[in-house]
């Protein structure tokens, strides 16, 4: 208990921060409660094409090039971004740690091939080869959910890796392995929970990442064609920019102000689950 | 320096390894997705018969086993063939090559800009610290940081080339333009513009907040306080000794960056329909033209390892101390 309201008491410290926190739980509240208070499909053709913003209170943010409410859309394509955005991170945090426990853990010959591996990884252009994938494979939302975390684990197996390779010098990890404690609990029990706090932080950044990625390719005509997402809208918005940017205007801003939140809450997070590295 | 040839033997390796690592994705993906180029043509020109498709694949040697394509594979791209595209009748690396000074280009200048002005607000940040200055800096960071590159390359149609009339809404050259060298040069400086400051903003983002921080860690080391206890002016501290120690990890940077940009490139081209590799990948998917999407991604790989290795060699030129072994 008081280990959390320590972490509260640093993670105010960065006004920034409380602000990207305040802005994520409303982009949260919108993407839960949105679809239900403003009911009815993102696809329906509900009023007039091209009815700006502010103008019809029945559609407060207008209509799109086919009269589709643009408001519906904004709250779906909130759960759509956040959806993918933290199964992507989930899935690639999965991949990393793995990898980097085991080449930090084992070393050696295992070390040498899983870098190597990561290396083939980081190579390749990461947007590229997400873009690839889905269309290879099909534009579904599982695959570019999958896409996004393939490109996306590297920096998280370098990071655990580092860390692993250096707590497992510390003398509670050796005193572990004296005492004959499995390799799978002194890797899971022991090192992970303490290599944790610079993941956590990353990880908001990995959602952030993924929710730009997702924009990108559901921008480019490689989203899942059953579900209205922020880059989609902003596509559809594309072929009307020059009479009626607001189309691709505010979906845009809803990306930007959620990646923005991220970064921030990234922030506090890195002040307090690192407090020694605070303040420069 | 002494032992850089070994260096640079060993790296080429490593790079060479990598490359070949990710041929043999690039294989397994193909083979993995739905559907071959023979089931693509036959999707072109109607349902054909069973028997010309075998004959087909038997001529594009899709019936032999896997590791004898994977291997032929290999021979055709050690020999820089990256295979066939049947969508436009020519070789895969002919298109590439084609596009890739459209994508110099726009990386180039994208770099220019993001590396000088990242610097630049790095440094000013970095010496008015803590100050509003500082702060704004932050957030303009933040803010480009967070900004899809696509939508803000769109919102710069809208206000540059729609509104204001100033820039080119996109491609690289005035259509039917007659010009001499010299304008047609400033022709495609001028379409240049929206989409290399579009690409640009991420990065100067991430240098700006690389050069502040860079700078910071240097301001506290032992010369500067001989330099300030000395007397020297605060403008020569800062330029003459801060951001030379200051800016290798930007050059660092500047190497991992690189497969960033291409990916960014595909989207900005895109919105730009500038010409380059990225308009290229795109293209291929709608056609669904594999040989060249899988050839592009090899191409930019290849391009990567080829930057990384001269972004080392150069940081070990700026940085005497590096040991290179």
């Amino acid at each position: 208990m008081e280990a959390l309201s320590d972490f509260w008491r640093r993670f105010r410290r960065r006004r920034t921060a409380v602000f990207g926190l305040a802005l994520m739980a409303v982009i949260v509240l919108l993407a839960a409660l949105g679809p239900m208070v403003v009911p009815g499909s993102p696809w329906e053709i509900v009023g007039t094409p091209f009815t700006f913003p502010f103008v019809d209170p029945a559609h407060p943010l207008g209509t799109d090039v086919l009269g589709r409410d643009i408001l519906r859309g904004i709250l779906n394509g909130a759960r759509v971004s956040l959806l993918v955005g933290l199964s992507a991170a989930a899935a690639a945090l999965t991949i990393g740690i793995v990898i980097g426990a085991c080449a930090g853990y084992f070393r050696g010959w295992l070390d040498d091939l899983l870098m190597r591996f990561t290396d083939v990884f980081q190579t390749i252009p990461n947007f590229l080869f997400a873009f690839v994938l889905v269309a290879m494979f099909g534009t579904s939302l599982v695959n570019v959910v999958i896409a996004i975390a393939l490109v996306s684990w590297p920096p998280i197996a370098r990071l655990v890796r580092a860390e692993t390779l250096s707590l497992r010098e510390r003398e509670f990890v050796q005193s572990c392995i004296v005492i004959g404690m499995g390799e799978g609990s002194i890797i899971f029990r022991q090192i992970l929970p303490n290599a944790m706090p610079p993941v956590i932080v990353m990880s908001s950044i990995m959602v952030a990442t993924a929710i730009l990625t997702e924009a990108g390719l559901s921008f480019l005509g490689l989203g899942d064609p059953n579900v209205m997402s922020w880059g989609t809208m902003i596509g559809i918005g594309r072929s009307a920019l020059r009479t009626a940017w607001y189309m691709a205007a505010i979906p845009g801003v809803c990306i930007l102000l959620t990646v923005l939140a991220l970064n921030l809450v990234g922030e506090g997070l890195n002040d307090a689950l690192n407090p020694h590295l605070k303040n420069r | 320096m002494k032992n850089l040839a070994p260096y640079l033997a060993r790296r080429i390796g490593q790079g060479l390894i990598t490359i070949a690592a990710i041929i043999v994705l690039n294989f397994m993906i193909l083979h993995l997705a739905p559907g071959d180029t023979v089931d693509l043509l036959a999707g072109e020109f109607g349902a054909g018969d069973p028997e010309y498709l075998a004959q087909l694949r038997a001529e594009f040697g899709l019936d032999q086993p896997l590791y004898v394509q994977l291997g032929q594979y290999f021979l055709n791209i050690a020999q820089f063939d990256l295979g066939y595209s049947y969508r436009n009748a020519t070789p895969v690396l002919d298109l590439i090559l084609d596009r890739l000074p459209a994508t110099l280009i726009l990386m180039l200048t994208t770099i220019l800009i993001a590396f000088t002005s990242g610097l630049l607000l790095g440094v000013v940040a970095a010496r008015r610290v803590n100050t509003w200055t500082d702060d704004l800096i932050s957030v303009l960071a933040l803010l480009c940081y967070a900004t899809p590159l696509f939508w803000l390359g769109l919102m710069g149609i809208v206000l540059f080339s729609v509104k204001l009339g100033l820039l080119p809404t996109g491609g690289m050259y005035t259509i039917g333009g007659r010009f001499n060298v010299w304008q047609s040069t400033l022709d495609v400086m001028w379409h240049l513009i929206l989409p290399a400051c579009t690409l640009a903003v991420y990065h100067m983002a991430i240098y700006t907040r690389l050069m502040r921080a860079s700078m910071l860690e240097v301001y506290n080391l032992d010369f500067i306080r001989t330099a300030r206890s000395k007397g020297l002016r605060r403008g020569r501290i800062a330029f003459g000794h801060v951001l030379p120690n200051a800016i290798l990890p930007m050059v660092t940077m500047l190497g991992v960056q690189v497969g960033t940009l291409l990916g960014g490139a595909v989207m900005v081209e895109t919105v730009f329909n500038w010409p380059g590799l990225g308009r290229l990948a795109f293209d291929a998917v709608f056609q669904r033209d594999y040989n060249l999407l899988l050839g592009t991604v090899i191409f930019a790989s290849a391009l990567v390892v080829l930057i990384n290795i001269a972004t080392d060699l150069f940081y070990a030129v700026l940085d005497p101390r590096i040991e290179v072994a």
